[in-house]
């Protein structure tokens, strides 16, 4: 099991549930390396079913999304499925403008998101 | 019509309803001019006390989180594309908070770009390119956005709704 920094996943059934460690996600805050862990729950742990839950993530930069963007396509390139939930209003209309609400599968709350995998 | 802010001039804050004091009581508008060097991670030496000022004088969260995402993106922008991450350049940061305005003006040492250029981030077959959304997304949260003719510096404005 590898030790995160930045994350943190536990499992519930099938899926591995990541929470953000940082509340502002941005350029400072070690977003190499949030996207280095990300990346790996794929390449290196070849998770195929993963939920990002961002309760508690207050501010989310463009620099963030990019990972995000990396990482839903290296979870389609490895037959995965990714979900996001529990966004704030503020940082789903981030996601609305850019028109990554089409991208992403965006669910209300983590429950929501779980009931979505096994549907 | 924006309310202009006023001072309570002699007037006994305790005669007035409850609201109209904590209009009055608005500390004086905030400036900030400061010359940051071309390093990652260093936009929070504006954004830090921005945020602070923006919540002393009573903007909405909301609000306070356009305003703290367009001035991170530019601010990233500037040292990044525009400086190129050069030691020897600086990002020129001039802000103005008061209650109804939020003035953020950000200019680098670089060549400048046509923002009219940079590709539209929402058609279908950019949806997945992992970068490009700076410019768009200061444009939505912002009342005002304006770059020079150069392209090196940027000006931009909330209101106060």
């Amino acid at each position: 099991m590898a030790t995160y920094r930045r994350i943190d996943v536990s499992k519930l059934g099938e899926v591995s549930v990541v929470k953000f460690v940082d509340k502002k996600i941005l350029e400072e805050a070690g977003i190499q390396e949030l996207g280095a862990e990300l990346f790996g729950l794929v390449e290196l742990e070849n998770r195929k079913t993963i939920l990002l839950n961002f309760s508690g993530v207050e501010f989310l930069s463009s620099a963030a999304l990019g990972k995000l963007i990396t990482l839903d396509r290296k979870v389609k390139a490895n037959k995965g499925r990714l979900k996001m939930s529990n966004i704030r209003p503020e940082i789903f209309e981030v996601f609305q403008v850019t028109k990554l609400n089409k991208v992403f599968d965006i669910r209300g709350e983590e429950s929501e998101a779980i009931a979505a995998f096994t549907a | 019509m924006k309310h202009k802010n006023s001072p309570a001039a002699g007037t006994p804050a305790a005669d007035k309803p409850a609201e109209v004091t904590a209009r009055e009581q608005q500390p004086a508008a905030w400036q900030c001019i400061i010359d940051l060097p071309s390093e990652r991670g260093i936009s929070r030496l504006v954004t830090e006390p921005l945020l602070e000022h923006l919540g002393a004088h009573g903007w909405p969260p909301a609000d306070i989180f356009s305003i703290h995402l367009a001035a991170e993106e530019a601010i990233v922008n500037a040292i990044v594309h525009g400086n190129k991450l050069d030691p020897n350049k600086k990002v020129h940061v001039e802000c103005l908070i008061s209650a109804e305005l939020a003035r953020v003006e950000i200019t680098d040492e670089g060549a400048g770009f046509d923002p009219k250029a940079v590709p539209d981030c929402t058609s279908e077959e950019r949806w997945e390119v992992p970068s490009g959304r700076g410019v768009m997304l200061m444009r939505t949260f912002m009342t005002r956005l304006e770059y020079n003719a150069k392209g090196n510096s940027v000006l931009m404005e909330k209101r106060r709704d």
